[in-house]
C-alpha cells in the first residue's frame, strides 16, 4: 500500500486516503505470514475511504474488510478508479466477519454515512461482496442510508467482468468454490495450530524412547492437516470425522513398514492414533466452504464420543502390554 | 467434483406464499440452492446449504428462515465451553477462520 497526498480535483474536502493497484513483494510476504498464522493482528488496515487512483462522483464504490488480504484482493483487482470504503471488522476476511455480523448492516451504515459518501457521488450506490451479504441486509441498509447495495461476485478477480457487464455476476461468479488450491493454502494454518503440540509431544516421545510412537504422531499430524485438505473429495463419506480417521488411516499404514510391532500393538495404535486423526481433521470444517452449523453439531455429537472411548480404549491396551 | 456435506440436516425453509421473487436470495447464495422458478424462488437441493443465512436476511419479507451460524467445529466446542451458541474463538484480537 503506498499513499500520496496530493488527493483528487475537487475533493478536497474528504477525509479518503491514497491507494494503488499494484501487488507488490511486500503484498506476497504479508499473504504468505497470513498464511501460516504469523503475525496476523497485523494484518489490519485502516478503516475509511480510500480513493483508488483518481475517482470522481460516478465512480464505483467498493466495500472491503479491514483485514489486508481481503483489501489487497479488491484494490489489486479493481482496474480503474473507484472508490473503496473499508470497514472495521477487527482486522478478519470478509466471509469470516460476515458470518459474525461485523461486517454487517449496522457498520456499513456508520461507515457510509461517517464516510462522507452520500454528498460525493452522482448515485447513491455502493457493491459489497457477495460473501459479505451473510452480515448485510441490503434493504435495510437502503432505509437507512439511501444506498443501493449492489452484491459483486465472490472473487475479487471477477470484479473487471461483473463491471464490464453492467454490475452483474454470471452465476459461476456467484459460487464459492473449493479447490485443490484453495484448500491446500489452509493447509499451513492448521498445521501451525496442531503442530505446536503434537510436535513438542512427539519429541518427548523420541527422547523418552518411544520412537515408534513419536513417529506415528508425527504422521497423525501431517495426514490431518495436509491430506485431509489435499484428498478431501476422495476419503470416504461425507463427515469431517470419517474422511479425517480415513486419512489418519493412510499415514499409519504408511509409516507401519517402519515399524517393528506385532498386530497386537498395532491395533492399540490405531485405537489411539485414529480419533486423533479424525479429531483434528473435524476442525478443517471452520476452513471449509460448504459445511453447515447443523451438519457440524450432528457430526460431532456422534463423534466426539466415540473419539473418546477408542482412545481410551486404545492406551488401556497399550498399559495392558505393558504391565502384564 | 462437487463437495457435499450430511445429508438432510441444513435447515434452511422456503415460504413460497410470503416470496415476491425479487430474486435476492437467488444472487446471494454461495452454492446455487435457491433459484428462480417462474415468480417465485425456489429451493433446489437443501443438502448443499451451509446455513450462512444470506438469502434470509436479504429477503425483504422473510419469506425464507433458518438456524443460521458458521460450520466450525472449533467454534461449537468453544460455544459448548462458554456455555454459549457456538462462537468463533476469534472477537478481538484473537486468531480467526
Amino acid at each position: 500500500m503506498t499513499g500520496n497526498d496530493d488527493g483528487t480535483a475537487g475533493q478536497e474536502e474528504s477525509v479518503s486516503f491514497a491507494v494503488t493497484g499494484e501487488y507488490r513483494a511486500a503484498d506476497r510476504r504479508a499473504s504468505w505470514k497470513a498464511r501460516w498464522g504469523i503475525g496476523r493482528m497485523k494484518m489490519r488496515i485502516k478503516p475509511g475511504l480510500y480513493a483508488l487512483g483518481s475517482p470522481d462522483p460516478d465512480s464505483p464504490v467498493f466495500a472491503s474488510a479491514n483485514y489486508r488480504l481481503s483489501f489487497d484482493a479488491l484494490r489489486t483487482s479493481v482496474k480503474g478508479d473507484a472508490w473503496l470504503l473499508v470497514l472495521d471488522t477487527k482486522g478478519i476476511n470478509v466471509w469470516c466477519a460476515a458470518g459474525k455480523g461485523t461486517f454487517g448492516t449496522m457498520e456499513l451504515t456508520r461507515s457510509i454515512m461517517e464516510s462522507g459518501l452520500g454528498d460525493l457521488l452522482s448515485r447513491k450506490e455502493i457493491i459489497v461482496p457477495q460473501l459479505g451479504a451473510p452480515g448485510v441486509a441490503a434493504h435495510r441498509v437502503k432505509a437507512y442510508t439511501g444506498f443501493s447495495v449492489i452484491y459483486g461476485p465472490v472473487r475479487a478477480e471477477d470484479i473487471p467482468s461483473f463491471m464490464a457487464a453492467g454490475k452483474k455476476a454470471a452465476p459461476e461468479m456467484r459460487r464459492v468454490r473449493f479447490g485443490f488450491a484453495d484448500r491446500m493454502a489452509l493447509s499451513p494454518i492448521e498445521l501451525v495450530n496442531f503442530g505446536k503440540y503434537l510436535l513438542p509431544a512427539a519429541a518427548l516421545l523420541y527422547f523418552f524412547g518411544f520412537r515408534a510412537d513419536a513417529m506415528l504422531t508425527a504422521a497423525t499430524l501431517l495426514s490431518s492437516t495436509l491430506l485431509v485438505p489435499a484428498l478431501l473429495p476422495w476419503l470416504p463419506g461425507r463427515a469431517f470425522a470419517i474422511k479425517s480417521a480415513a486419512a489418519g488411516a493412510i499415514g499409519l499404514a504408511a509409516a507401519y513398514p517402519f515399524l517393528s510391532q506385532d498386530l497386537f500393538h498395532a491395533c492399540a495404535r490405531a485405537l489411539v492414533y485414529l480419533p486423533v486423526a479424525s479429531f483434528i481433521g473435524l476442525q478443517f470444517t471452520g476452513s471449509s466452504t460448504y459445511t453447515s452449523l447443523s451438519g457440524v453439531m450432528k457430526e460431532m455429537r456422534a463423534a466426539l464420543p466415540v473419539q473418546g472411548v477408542s482412545l481410551a480404549a486404545g492406551l488401556a491396551m497399550v498399559l495392558l502390554r505393558r504391565f502384564i | 467434483m462437487s463437495l457435499k456435506y450430511l445429508k438432510g440436516v441444513a435447515t434452511l425453509k422456503l415460504d413460497e406464499a410470503k416470496c415476491i421473487g425479487c430474486g435476492m436470495c437467488v444472487q446471494v447464495c454461495p452454492h446455487a440452492v435457491l433459484e428462480m422458478s417462474g415468480r417465485k424462488a425456489r429451493i433446489t437441493d437443501v443438502d448443499m446449504c451451509m446455513e450462512c443465512g444470506a438469502c434470509a436476511g436479504n429477503c425483504p419479507v422473510e419469506a425464507l428462515s433458518l438456524k443460521k451460524g458458521v460450520g466450525c467445529a472449533a467454534a461449537v466446542i468453544t460455544g459448548l465451553i462458554k456455555g454459549t451458541e457456538p462462537a468463533c474463538g476469534c472477537g478481538e484480537g484473537g486468531d480467526c477462520c
